[in-house]
């Protein structure tokens, strides 16, 4: 199996063969982990189950330890059932399931950390939704997951995902766009459109910062998780009205490494610049830890 | 870079590298002290040290010094299950030099009173790399099966180890050695990480070369 250094590298190496993305990131994983492609595809299928555990973990409406999260899912999907959402079915359920999940984790859930537990609201969300939305089927969803990680290993080689190495674009910008590739290839979308939408939610979550009120996972992530999930779905949305990304994927995934290595440690995830340090994240961080973080 | 690393692990929220990653830090610095351990001195380096109590790095550390996984509910509840498994600890602040920002530096005494000083990372999404073991600089991230050598600084040992492996059938994936001072009365530490699981004999073996003095295996993460 060929190294894959570039997205556009998946996609010649999947039309030269003649498969799906899916389907050649499976045996790529296959042929990374020394195992068979039934056996890769049943691991995935178990982290699937997990991510919508979180969801309906995080649905509950528990609290976190701090207090400050917990609840805002169960209060949209309420909203969306007493039908005064703005938004459509699919994105209601978006933003309701990756507010959830990422909820979860702020109690100290189980969840799967997609790329990192930070951002481990996007994809279930996504996922979740189309599943019930566009009646996907699990082999559908574990091919989308696959997709997904494709793009993912191309930021890990050429990027970073940890929010103290790049900021948040490095975990929600890169948890949007994996995802807006899957779902833009789950529901139909050519390879150049699918990597297009990944290009277009990296091009609008360059730069965005990683600070954590009090260094706790749940202000600003929780909805910062939401908010890139339905980028993700913005831009799948435009790919499919046939608009495309004037800057390829593979280069704003050069891009969100480069802005990463120039943020300054106070916005990556020390809690020591952004909004952890407004008046409001101070006197939290002193209420939850009786000091100034 | 493979892809359920990148899509997982399935872990104990909050946070995959101040949580998950200080589980497996922990966890390793158990295989590497190779025992259960009864005291452990911790100090936090970087953002590890700014907000380890709101990402519960502390609880998921001692979590993975008792040798739990980091998709272990007993994470919650570590500190508990610590005084009834009688692991000592304390927590203090430390500012290192050159080192990735989530850094631990472990000081560790185990069950039959081996030591261990250990230092390591959580590099994101819950991947980790051990930077030092003792006064060696090492790269060790737990992906592999690894076999640690440690010998005299004398011509012909690496060739020596190797030719074990070779009998063995073992494939060396990578291979790490770091050394304090030279020639005889220098050491020598080398890691191997292979691509197979590690037959308990192997050190046995290894340790009969002339020049070995110490020899362990380190399990996968």
């Amino acid at each position: 199996m060929r190294e894959f250094d570039n997205y556009s590298d998946f996609i010649d190496e999947a039309e030269k063969q003649g498969m799906t993305i899916g389907k050649l990131a499976i045996e790529y994983e296959a042929y990374q982990q020394d195992k068979t492609a039934e056996e890769v595809k049943t691991i995935m299928q178990a982290r699937a189950q997990v991510m919508m555990e979180a969801v309906l973990d995080g649905l509950q409406g528990r609290k976190s330890l701090s207090g400050l999260v917990g609840g805002a899912g169960k209060q949209f999907q309420k909203y969306m059932i007493d039908g005064k959402a703005l938004c459509n079915d699919f994105y209601g359920k978006t933003l309701a399931y990756s507010l959830a999940a990422n909820e979860a984790n702020a109690c100290m859930g189980r969840i799967v950390a997609s790329p990192t537990a930070g951002s481990c609201g996007i994809m279930p969300g996504i996922f979740l939704a189309a599943k019930e939305c566009f009646d996907l089927t699990e082999e559908q969803i574990i091919d989308g997951l696959f997709v997904a990680g494709a793009v993912g290993v191309i930021i890990g080689k050429k990027a970073c995902f940890a929010g103290a190495e790049g900021g948040c674009q490095a975990e929600c910008g890169s948890a949007a766009a994996m995802s807006a590739v899957a779902l833009a290839s789950m529901l139909g979308c050519n390879n150049q459109a699918a990597s297009d939408a990944g290009a277009i939610v990296f091009k609008n979550l360059l730069g965005l910062v990683c600070d954590p009120v009090a260094g706790l996972v749940e202000v600003p992530c929780v909805k910062r998780n939401a908010a890139s999930a339905l980028m993700a779905l913005m831009a799948v949305d435009m790919v499919r009205a046939g608009i495309t990304s004037t800057i390829p994927l593979d280069e704003t995934i050069d891009a969100m490494g480069a802005v990463g290595a120039m943020m300054p440690a106070e916005l990556r995830e020390t809690a020591r610049g952004g909004l952890a340090v407004t008046p409001t994240g101070l006197a939290i961080a002193e209420r939850v830890f009786g000091k100034k973080s | 870079m493979k892809i359920l690393d990148i899509i997982g692990p399935v872990m104990i929220g909050p946070s995959s590298s101040h949580t998950a990653g200080a589980a497996r830090l922990g966890k390793m610095a158990r295989l590497i002290l190779g025992e259960s351990v009864v005291q452990a001195k911790i100090k936090l380096h970087g953002s590890f040290r700014d907000t380890y109590r709101g990402h519960g790095t502390d609880l998921a550390i001692i979590a993975g010094l008792l040798g739990y996984e980091a998709d272990d509910d007993r994470l919650r509840d570590s500190f508990q299950h610590a005084k009834e498994a009688g692991l000592e600890f304390s927590f203090s602040p430390v500012a290192l030099r050159n080192v990735h920002p989530n850094t631990v530096v472990f000081e560790l005494t185990g069950i039959s009173g081996r030591k261990a000083n250990i230092v390591g990372s959580s590099i994101g999404g819950g991947a980790i790399e051990i930077t030092e073991i003792g006064n060696y600089q090492v790269q060790l991230d737990g992906t592999y099966p690894s076999i640690v050598v440690i010998c005299s600084d004398v011509p012909g040992i690496l060739a020596k180890v190797a030719s074990v492996f070779s009998i063995y059938s073992i494939n060396i994936a990578l291979m790490k050695q770091s050394r304090q001072g030279k020639g005889a009365a220098g050491e020598d530490m080398m890691i191997f990480e292979t691509d197979q699981q590690l037959p308990d004999d192997l050190c046995t073996v290894i340790k009969r070369i002339d020049g070995v003095k110490k020899s362990f295996i380190l399990p996968s993460l």
